[in-house]
């Protein structure tokens, strides 16, 4: 199964997996399906589950319930050794006693592969590491570690590769580069790469789907773009990047558009750009989609309009600046605006109206405020065990 | 803990740290030194003396005048170098029976027991509970166990599958297994001290690179545990090396047995031949010294992490 370089990706699929470690649950009824050749992202805050799905893609845990098939062969009973796949490893895992050549070669000699040595040095040529190909891993950097353990899974040739947060420990430029670098690598062979990782931005920028992963289950999956103009959970909306959402009752629902009064202010969305038309519904508008007016602008049709409110919070990021408006009964909105030679520059305790494009709304399927999806588990022995379990990770990370 | 002696090896440090050489630490090291001057270094020096004296004409047994007789050490080769070989032979039989024993109890207590840290200690203190009882006692009690009438040797006679007049103290047998088993802690401890500390990931990793677990064993488990085998086997090969209890007629051993401690204890204590005696002792350190340096050289302990 595992013979020779994999000639193009093979598509994933999980079906039903759940995983149930004691005391609580990782992941629940999870169906999930990768097109071979793709790059996809599964982004999450730590303990969504998006590791354990990763471990269990590898073979590294058993799934509780459910299959998973692998170029539509069914490897939920196989071995990791057996599996067409390779990890870059959070804590890169590189073997300490063996050099990093030696590293790199490992997974190529052990499917005797001709020439394991020089597909190494080419291997380690692409992460720009060929001149510490003798050294130990001990002796290199993080970053050259995680670049190490970057090569020594590609160089494999996996149908499916699995990444585990595999650029954290590397500085701006160099994960710019490394970015672009494994994307190419992807689209040169064709290879399926399953990212997993909490940072939205490389997410965004690097994969063809993302799949926003929260308690367990995937809240929302799509191509970035899609994800990030019509986020349908108030949890996306604020994990892919920040958002404004307000609450309210629909008032008037027209054939393009619905009104939703929120504390008397009245806001418009696009009906095909809301979850849902009638009854208490979630809006929601990104931040950089809104314009500040020092004085009252005259309201306009296909314009929200909302203020007056006073700015509460400036805070400069080179690029952008943001503002943190407070207005009266719809409580803070954060507003990004382009640091532009003209257009208003307003201080800390200014008055200022607020203005976006109904276009630019959307409309939510859940409220805010949800209760957690699994209920606590409050038998004595499981608390133990998850406290003690919580330790351990601490003392580790120590 | 001395089983780590090998096992805690310091990792290679980046020579960023400038060596300073105070005078508090050297004040420090005055008793060890001082301690080893006095037990280490004058008693050997005394040894190499002896080794070399000649017996006084006309006098009883037993005494002997400083001289430089190299003969003792020609006649000790030629008489015993038969004992040397068989120690050796031995103690290498021994050690590595005591590894093949020990690996798998070092890596269930270190590695499986791992989730259960009051089971753990407990599997450790039954490794070293043996010591709370003299090592002369146990090896009567085997001595008792194993012999003719014993309930071992009568059960497999009565079974047919030894000879009627089959006997298993004093053969090599019975020498080599009591040596074994009087060293296992000393093989034990220091295995589990390495795997004990074995990340696991590193096997996991093993597993994603398509090794399957007997190639992750021998590619990355044995090599991360190598300082703990290596202290563990010359924890218990030189000691082995020199052992005269186990070899003796009065415990498993016969005359046909007789290991190199064997005879330096007779030489001193019965023939009074101290001469004789202490070149044994000589060779007998400088043979240890030397396949003890090869093998640490062979298995590149400088290398490990």
């Amino acid at each position: 199964m595992a013979q020779g370089f994999a000639e193009s990706g093979a598509d994933l699929e999980l079906i039903g997996i759940t995983k149930r470690f004691p005391g609580f649950t990782a992941i629940e009824e999870l169906n999930l399906t990768i097109p071979a050749g793709s790059f996809f992202a599964l982004l999450g805050p730590s303990g969504c589950g998006k590791t354990t799905t990763l471990r269990l893609v590898a073979g590294l845990e058993d799934p509780t319930a459910g299959r998973i098939l692998i170029g539509g062969k069914d490897v939920t009973q196989t071995k990791p050794y057996q599996r067409p796949v390779n990890t870059v490893f959070q804590s890169y895992a590189l073997f300490p006693h063996m050099t990093v050549l030696e590293n790199v070669a490992f997974g190529l000699r052990r499917r005797r592969i001709a020439d394991p040595l020089g597909k190494a040095h080419e291997a380690l040529r692409l992460v720009e590491l060929d001149h510490v190909a003798q050294r130990k891993p001990a002796q290199l950097s993080g970053g050259q570690q995680q670049r190490v353990a970057l090569a020594r899974a590609v160089v494999n040739r996996p149908a499916l590769l699995l990444l585990d947060e595999p650029l954290g420990a590397l500085d701006l430029k160099l994960r710019r580069q490394m970015q672009i670098e494994l994307k190419d690598i992807q689209s040169d062979v064709g290879l399926t790469f399953l990212h997993v990782t909490h940072d939205q931005e490389e997410a965004m920028t690097m994969a063809d789907t993302v799949a926003v992963m929260n308690k367990g289950q995937i809240e929302q999956m799509g191509a970035p773009e899609e994800l990030y103009e019509l986020p349908k959970t108030a949890f996306v909306a604020n994990f892919l990047g920040q958002s404004n959402l307000f609450t309210g009752k629909v008032t008037s629902s027209g054939k393009d558009s619905i009104v939703v009064s929120v504390d008397g202010a009245k806001i418009e969305v696009p009906r095909d750009r809301a979850q849902r038309h009638a009854g208490e519904v979630t809006i929601g508008v990104r931040p950089e989609k809104l314009m500040l007016h020092t004085e009252a602008p005259k309201p306009m049709p296909g314009t929200n309009l909302i203020g007056p409110g006073r700015v509460s919070d400036v805070s400069f990021s080179g690029v952008s600046t943001q503002y943190t408006v407070s207005v009266p009964r719809l409580g803070e909105l954060v507003v990004f605006a382009q640091n532009m030679a003209f257009g208003p520059v307003v201080n800390h305790g200014a008055e200022v109206w607020l203005t976006w494009t109904v276009d630019h709304g959307f409309g939510l399927a859940d409220d805010p405020a949800d209760g957690p999806r699994f209920p606590a588990d409050t038998d004595t022995k499981s608390i133990a065990v998850q406290r003690r379990e919580k330790l351990e990770e601490e003392l580790e990370g120590a | 803990m001395a089983f780590g002696a090998f096992a805690t090896a310091a990792p290679v440090q980046p020579d960023s740290a400038p060596r300073r050489r105070s005078k508090v630490a050297l004040l420090l090291l005055l008793p060890g030194i001082a301690y080893l001057a006095l037990f280490f270094l004058v008693p050997l020096v005394s040894l190499v003396l002896t080794s070399f004296q000649a017996k006084t004409p006309g006098t009883d047994i037993g005494v002997y005048d400083y001289a430089f007789k190299i003969e003792n050490y020609g006649l000790v080769f030629n008489t015993y170098s038969e004992h040397m070989l068989r120690s050796l032979l031995y103690a290498v039989v021994a050690t590595v029976l005591a590894l093949l024993f020990s690996y798998p109890l070092a890596y269930f207590i270190g590695v499986t027991l791992r989730r259960f840290p009051l089971l753990q200690s407990l599997a450790l203190t039954l490794v070293i509970a043996p010591f709370f009882i003299s090592f002369l006692l146990r090896t009567l009690a085997w001595k008792q166990i194993l012999s003719d009438e014993g309930a071992v040797i009568s059960t497999l006679k009565a079974l047919s599958l030894l000879g009627s007049d089959a006997h298993f103290t004093g053969t090599p047998g019975a020498v080599i297994f009591g040596l074994a088993y009087n060293f296992i802690p000393f093989m034990t401890l220091p295995i589990y001290t390495s795997l004990e500390k074995l990340d696991l990931r590193y096997v996991e990793a093993g597993g994603d690179l398509y090794a399957n677990p007997a190639r992750t064993f021998l590619s990355v488990t044995l090599p991360l545990s190598a300082p703990g085998v290596i202290s563990g086997t010359l924890l218990t090969f030189i000691p082995i090396s020199g052992d005269f209890v186990n070899a003796s007629n009065a415990f498993l051993g016969s005359s046909e047995t007789a290991m190199v401690g064997n005879v330096i204890e007779s030489q001193f204590f019965t023939s009074q031949n101290y001469p004789i005696a202490a070149a044994l002792s000589i060779i007998l350190m400088g043979a240890i010294l030397v396949l003890v340096s090869i093998y640490v050289r062979r298995s590149g302990t400088e290398d490990l992490v």
